[in-house]
């Protein structure tokens, strides 16, 4: 292998020596944009571990110390959503039992997502001072902020749980199983588009913007305060509702949702509330999400990478 | 010796906007952005060998700090390649992220995350940190309520508590007080003892003499002399010299002029750099083109740093220099002088006794230097004289 100025590189013994001696690193920074070698960096990455969790750590505490609640605020946000779609619900009397239940399971996954791209967007230019002055892998900013919304998804979801056994709502075991694969499918769809927004801020700061806008249609294009199964039969009484329907289920995000609620959402009209597809349509559906995410994240992971050697010029 | 960094080629430009388009609609209303090229590299090539102190020297401006950054990999090169060989920890600013909402525990294991030492190698260290700081009290306070001056302690001792095998400085780690400052090169030393490799950027040619292997000094991006530490720092003091000839500035109505001015010690020209306590004798030349009833011929002595040093004139010394026509010469003594090292810089001047007109400045025009002998420590200059008496 040839490198820009025309000297040989021996990838191989490159490669051997740093797995080999893991604190003696041999590094190379030359002029190309550097391309993603996914291996590689991952192993970077890992080893920088350390940041990403001081940062997640940071994040945390800094969010809660100095107010009186703490963490109980990560809480209260999906209660006070809770509590107001409850009541728009029973004012347009709706007769959608344990709306609470069906409500949350999408609620929770979106906040994953909707709270890691806002601050996503921001996670790089908030941190140009230490981009600027220190060397680490620039994908732990993104990841980072991935991290702090993924703990408030833990606890969010964890007391969630406890209601749902306490009010002897219970869970289903034949559905679980899909919970883990939605949970994938949301945190891979989750980073690479984070990783996009991160880095597409720091050259256009329109992206920070454009994500509240963009999120706020995405919301609502998505079943989360409405029950999927009733879109989809509206929706067959147009002209063209089959294609409007398709297009509904371009967005991913959707799929994810379908997912976590079928999951979790077992209540006797369940099936008339859900999105009209069987387990076995709803397995495939998320698979072709996780793929198609993790095809998506290899593609912004690259431009985030070419693009993170200047973002302390850039800043 | 194998090479710890090399260094091969290594260019950086700089696109300078005008005005950087930091949103869609600027970028294309503005069509073609008018951007300038800065090179602040140029073909750069040296090499660091494992257990090797570099210093890098330069005037501001002079790419120091981007070649800095180029080798800790904040910045990419535009062209040519650095290699490194072990783990690398750069010290370009201190606490680097520090937040004030943590507490000093917390902050030391985040700055150290940064630093490159993991949880457990913090925890070992955590204790040397904490007394380094002299911050034992204060670790579970919030950094928000800590002095600027306990703020740097502690960023500076988690950067001191490193283990790399390769130590990128820059010189904002010249803060704090004399005390602190000699710790921090106390500190320096050690790393050198324990073979790490350590590049620093410095303005303190003293230090680069005292303690590096080997100095790169770069003027525009450009390495302009590489090697012994002694060659490149005189390659230095040279260039600031004739830096500042081209600014060596003259004013002046000219009804007197200053011909020309010697530097004196003893009755023979300065050749070589006076030693501490070796005399100095100022002598002006003037010339009168018109008759000026009793003009005054003052002078000025500025240090490397244009801080004013001392100054004096002949109206301060009781001395009438009276009608002038013609050549005139004024001498001043200034006996033993009381600087132990660096270069100063001589600023001539007439004018009226009412310092109403100026008839001719010559700014900082002619300089000398002095060197401490080898060996010494001594701050200033005193005369010493010794007597013993039976008792």
């Amino acid at each position: 292998m040839l490198d820009s100025r025309g000297l040989r590189v021996d990838t191989r013994s490159r490669l051997r020596s740093f797995a080999i001696a893991t604190p003696i690193g041999f590094t190379e920074r030359t002029s190309e944009p550097p391309r993603l070698r996914v291996r590689q960096r991952a192993r970077e990455l890992y080893g920088y571990r350390e940041i990403l969790l001081n940062l997640i750590r940071k994040e945390l505490k800094v969010k809660y110390t100095a107010s009186v609640l703490g963490a109980v605020w990560s809480l209260l946000n999906p209660i006070v959503f809770l509590a107001v779609f409850t009541f728009v619900v029973k004012v347009l009397n709706n007769d959608m039992e344990d709306f609470p239940f069906f409500l949350l399971g999408g609620l929770l996954a979106w906040n994953l997502f909707s709270v890691s791209l806002n601050a996503g967007a921001q996670s790089v230019i908030s941190n140009a001072n230490l981009v600027k002055k220190v060397y680490f892998p620039r994908e732990i900013l993104p990841l980072a902020t991935v991290g702090v919304a993924l703990v408030d998804f833990v606890l969010q979801s964890a007391l969630f749980f406890v209601i749902m056994v306490v009010l002897g709502y219970g869970f289903r075991i034949e559905l679980l199983w899909l919970y883990p694969m939605s949970f994938v499918a949301l945190l891979l769809f989750t980073v690479a588009v984070t990783f996009w927004v991160s880095a597409m801020n720091v050259r256009y700061r329109d992206v920070q913007h454009l994500i509240g806008l963009a999120l706020l249609v995405w919301f609502w294009m998505t079943p989360i305060v409405y029950p999927a199964g009733v879109v989809y039969r509206s929706l067959l009484t147009y002209t063209h509702g089959q294609l409007f329907w398709r297009l509904y289920l371009l967005n991913p995000v959707a799929w994810i949702v379908f997912g976590f609620q079928k999951a979790l959402y077992h209540s006797a009209r369940a099936d008339y509330f859900l999105a009209p597809f069987t387990l076995g349509q709803l397995a495939v559906g998320l698979g072709i999400v996780i793929v198609a995410a993790t095809v998506l994240l290899y593609l912004t992971w690259r431009v985030f990478f070419s693009l993170s050697g200047d973002f302390a010029e850039e800043l | 010796m194998t090479a710890a960094i090399e260094v091969a080629g290594v260019s950086k430009r700089f696109r300078i906007y005008r005005e950087k388009p930091t949103s869609l609609k600027q970028r294309v209303l503005a069509g073609r952005i008018r951007a300038e090229d800065f090179w602040a590299l140029r073909d750069v090539s040296f090499t660091v060998d494992e257990g090797e102190f570099l210093a890098l020297i330069g005037h501001n401006g002079s790419g120091k700090s981007t070649l800095l950054k180029v080798i800790a990999g904040i910045l990419r090169p535009t062209e040519g390649i650095v290699r490194e060989r072990g783990r690398i920890a750069g010290l370009l600013e201190l606490g680097a992220g520090f937040h004030p909402e943590l507490t000093g525990r917390e902050n030391v294991f985040l700055n150290a995350a940064f630093l490159g030492l993991s949880h457990k190698e913090t925890e070992r260290v955590y204790d040397d940190i904490v007394s380094f700081a002299e911050l034992g009290d204060f670790m579970e306070t919030a950094v928000k309520f800590y002095s600027s001056g306990m703020l740097v302690r502690l960023g500076f001792a988690c950067a001191v508590h490193v283990e790399p095998e390769i130590i990128l400085v820059d010189e904002v780690l010249a803060v704090g007080d004399e005390a602190f400052q000699a710790r921090c090169l106390d500190r320096v030393r050690t790393f050198q003892r324990e073979g790490r490799t350590i590049v620093l950027v410095t303005h303190a040619l003293d230090l680069v003499r005292q303690l590096c292997d080997q100095a790169v000094m770069l003027d525009h991006g450009v390495v302009k002399a590489i090697g012994q530490p002694d060659d490149v720092v005189r390659e230095m003091r040279m260039t600031i010299l004739k830096h500042d000839l081209e600014y060596a500035r003259e004013e002046g109505t000219k009804e007197v002029e200053i011909l020309g001015a010697q530097l004196l010690s003893g009755a023979d020209p300065l050749t070589a750099p006076l030693r501490p306590g070796e005399t100095l004798t100022i002598q002006v030349d003037l010339k009168a083109n018109e008759p000026v009833d009793d003009p005054v011929v003052s002078f000025a002595l500025h240090d490397g740093t244009n801080n004013f040093m001392f100054g004096g004139d002949t109206a301060r010394q009781g001395l009438f220099l009276g009608r002038l026509d013609g050549k005139r010469r004024v001498r001043f003594d200034l006996g033993p002088v009381p600087f132990t090292g660096g270069k100063f810089w001589v600023t001539l001047g007439v004018h009226s006794r009412d310092n109403q007109r100026v008839y001719h400045v010559q700014d900082q025009r002619y300089s000398f230097e002095v060197r401490q002998t080898e060996g010494r420590r001594d701050q200033t200059f005193m005369q010493v004289a010794v007597e013993v008496e039976e008792l």
